[in-house]
């Protein structure tokens, strides 16, 4: 029986493949882009003013009340620019782990990272999220160290800097973004560490061989070729910041985030429609950065 | 004159490991020089070192004369052909050949022409602008050595540069790469495994066994004379007879290597030239190989020898598998060897 089965299968292999991929497809199609789609049709229904009720019908009425106040268009730029610094210092940050990680590290070191590495995502993203906001605090650790290291006047300088500033780490965008940081280094490691993993030792010989300085062998041959990771990482650090709430209601300055906006409308508001064109924003942000990457050959060397 | 490449006593140790121990030799420039033996015998390494990719523990190595031991690579001027070829994935084959004028700060539109040039060399300009991806083995390969030439290097190292290849193009990329070299007077400096590679292109040939070199020559004295049973073995196949057997065969116990294609068989009956060196055996089996067929006897003092003999011999009657034959060799053809460390 399981033998002419087999037998059958092995024959027709369309049938076969289709057989296997029919319920991650079903699970893809429907949870996923199913409700992606439901997400988008809301955002195009408005709500109405006097009954607060939605009407049913397709309208871009949402989405002119969501550019034309000026509160909505700082909340995306806010959020905007915390995602492109936080992405940007995650990768600065995450090049020379990766490097180490993936070209210098022997065995049992590379185990060691990578556990490491991933280690923090193991527990609790709320325990974290609040462990921070005591590192943050005016009488913390983190002050404390610093006064240790006899640093407090450039901490202090930091902290009186418009816009970043704020009385105390804890309740200021550069607090928020060191937070940021922290969560979605990992993140921004990982495909990093595995696309200069695929980046053969002979390659950097060969650059060396032919008279490139180690400056010009990492701009002409390790960062074209780390590019696809880069990408990626960012577009996890990206999409991660723009799309969080919680750490910017528990840590930083009490301006407002996209995230906290959508739970908000969703929540308190019961304005589903712009809660859903508030989600939007990120997805056609993610969409335009892709778009901008590929333009510029990120995806070129895969 | 000065030799183009020279080490001194180099040595290079991973930590418990030796890769390479006391070694010293000097390649004269022009000269086609190869590096042989067996994998792990330490030719590669000896080839990083010179390039500049590793450090040595030991000794010093001088390009032209000039100690090199502590210059990184990006300031030798040698150039490498790697195993892997190593072409940029990401750049056009013509961006890859001239990535030498690029990183010395060349501008695009003269290093574009220099590269058309040197790809003109190996008959690759038509190619200039595909992904090394889109490009077979033996494409990759002419990219490779395009590249590596193209900034006039006076000694070009290459790292097994045909292993890669299927037999026909190895052959064909031998003479084409033989003809480069002379018409560039370039010295170049050959890892390989494949003995008939060295010996029938390069000028000499060090034999790599357990990091030291076991002998330096050139290719007629290594077949003709090799010093010792690895060296005998290793270039070409011979015969290797042991001290105790070569007591009983010439009276002298000394062990003696001799080629397959030195070894007369002849039936018991058939006279012998006067002076020659017998041993009567029995036949085992005869391999054929088109142009000589391979004769394994088991002589009577012990050991399988092996002669190689052309189609037509011997006249007469063939003996088959598991008659009488006699073997004969002239003394001269005997190779004595020093007693090297044992073979394992």
């Amino acid at each position: 029986m399981m033998r002419v089965l087999s037998a059958k299968l092995y024959g027709r292999r369309g049938f076969y493949l289709a057989l296997l991929l029919l319920p991650p497809l079903l699970w893809l199609g429907i949870v996923y882009l199913g409700s992606l789609l439901a997400l988008l049709l809301q955002s195009l229904y408005a709500i109405d003013e006097f009954t607060a009720r939605i009407v049913p019908e397709l309208t871009l009425a949402t989405y002119r009340q969501l550019l034309s106040h000026p509160a909505n268009v700082d909340i995306i730029l806010r959020t905007l620019g915390m995602a492109v610094a936080v992405t940007l210092a995650a990768a600065v940050i995450a090049f020379p782990v990766a490097n180490y990680m993936a070209r210098h590290a022997g065995p049992a070191m590379k185990g060691f990272f990578y556990v490491g590495v991933m280690m923090p995502m193991w527990t609790s993203y709320l325990v974290k999220v609040y462990a921070w906001r005591l590192v943050l605090a005016k009488q913390g650790i983190l002050s404390w160290f610093v006064d240790q290291l006899g640093l407090t006047p450039a901490l202090e300088g930091a902290l009186a800097a418009p816009v970043v500033g704020g009385p105390s780490l804890a309740s200021s965008y550069l607090g928020m973004f060191i937070v940021f940081v922290y969560m979605w280094l990992p993140f921004m490691i990982l495909p990093l560490a595995a696309a200069l993993e695929r980046v053969p030792d002979s390659l950097l010989q060969a650059s060396a061989d032919l008279g490139a300085r180690p400056g010009q062998t990492f701009r002409n041959v390790v960062l074209p070729l780390a590019l696809p990771g880069l990408a990626a990482g960012s577009v996890f650090t990206f999409s991660l910041t723009l799309g969080d709430y919680i750490i910017p209601s528990v840590v930083g300055a009490p301006g407002y985030f996209i995230g906290m906006m959508v739970y908000q409308q969703q929540g308190t508001a019961g304005n589903i429609p712009l809660a859903a064109a508030f989600s939007v924003v990120p997805i056609v942000l993610i969409g335009l950065y892709l778009a901008l990457a590929k333009r510029l050959g990120a995806f070129d060397a895969l | 004159m000065t030799a183009a490449i020279e080490l001194r006593g180099v040595g290079r140790r991973f930590g418990s490991v030796t890769a390479l121990e006391q070694v010293s030799l000097a390649v004269a420039p022009g000269e086609f020089f190869a590096l042989l033996g067996p994998s792990g015998s330490g030719k590669t390494t000896c080839l990083r070192l010179i390039a500049g990719f590793d450090r040595p523990t030991q000794g010093s190595v001088l390009l032209d004369g000039e100690d090199v031991t502590a210059t990184p690579p990006f300031e030798r001027n040698v150039n490498t052909v790697f195993q892997d070829y190593a072409l940029f994935p990401h750049m056009s084959v013509a961006d890859n050949v001239a990535y030498g004028l690029k990183v010395r700060g060349v501008p695009a539109t003269a290093r574009r022409r220099s590269a058309l040039e040197v790809l003109g060399l190996v008959q690759l300009e038509e190619l200039a602008d595909r992904r090394p991806g889109q490009l077979s083995g033996g494409q990759k390969q002419r990219v490779a050595l395009a590249r590596a030439l193209i900034n006039r290097p006076k000694v070009l190292l290459l790292d097994e540069p045909l292993g890669a290849l299927d037999l026909r193009l190895r052959e064909e990329m031998q003479t084409e790469l033989k003809t480069l070299q002379h018409r560039l007077g370039i010295t170049f400096v050959y890892v390989t495994h494949d003995q008939g590679e060295a010996l029938s292109m390069a000028d000499r040939i060090a034999v790599f066994r357990e990091g030291r070199i076991e002998q330096l020559d050139a290719p007629r004295v290594l077949y003709v004379r090799p010093r010792t049973a690895f060296v005998a073995r290793f270039v070409g196949s011979a015969n290797v007879v042991e001290a105790h057997v070569a007591a009983r065969l010439t009276g002298e116990a000394r062990p003696f290597a001799i080629r397959p294609e030195l070894i007369e068989v002849l039936v018991p009956a058939q006279p012998v030239r006067a002076g020659a060196i017998t041993c009567e055996g029995r036949l085992e089996d005869v391999q054929y190989h088109g142009a000589a067929s391979r004769w394994h006897v088991r002589i009577d003092a012990g050991p399988v020898l092996t002669a190689a003999r052309p189609e037509s011999e011997p006249a007469g009657q063939m003996p088959a598998a598991g008659d009488r034959v006699l073997l004969a060799w002239s003394p001269e053809s005997a190779v004595p060897l020093v007693e090297g460390p044992p073979i394992p």
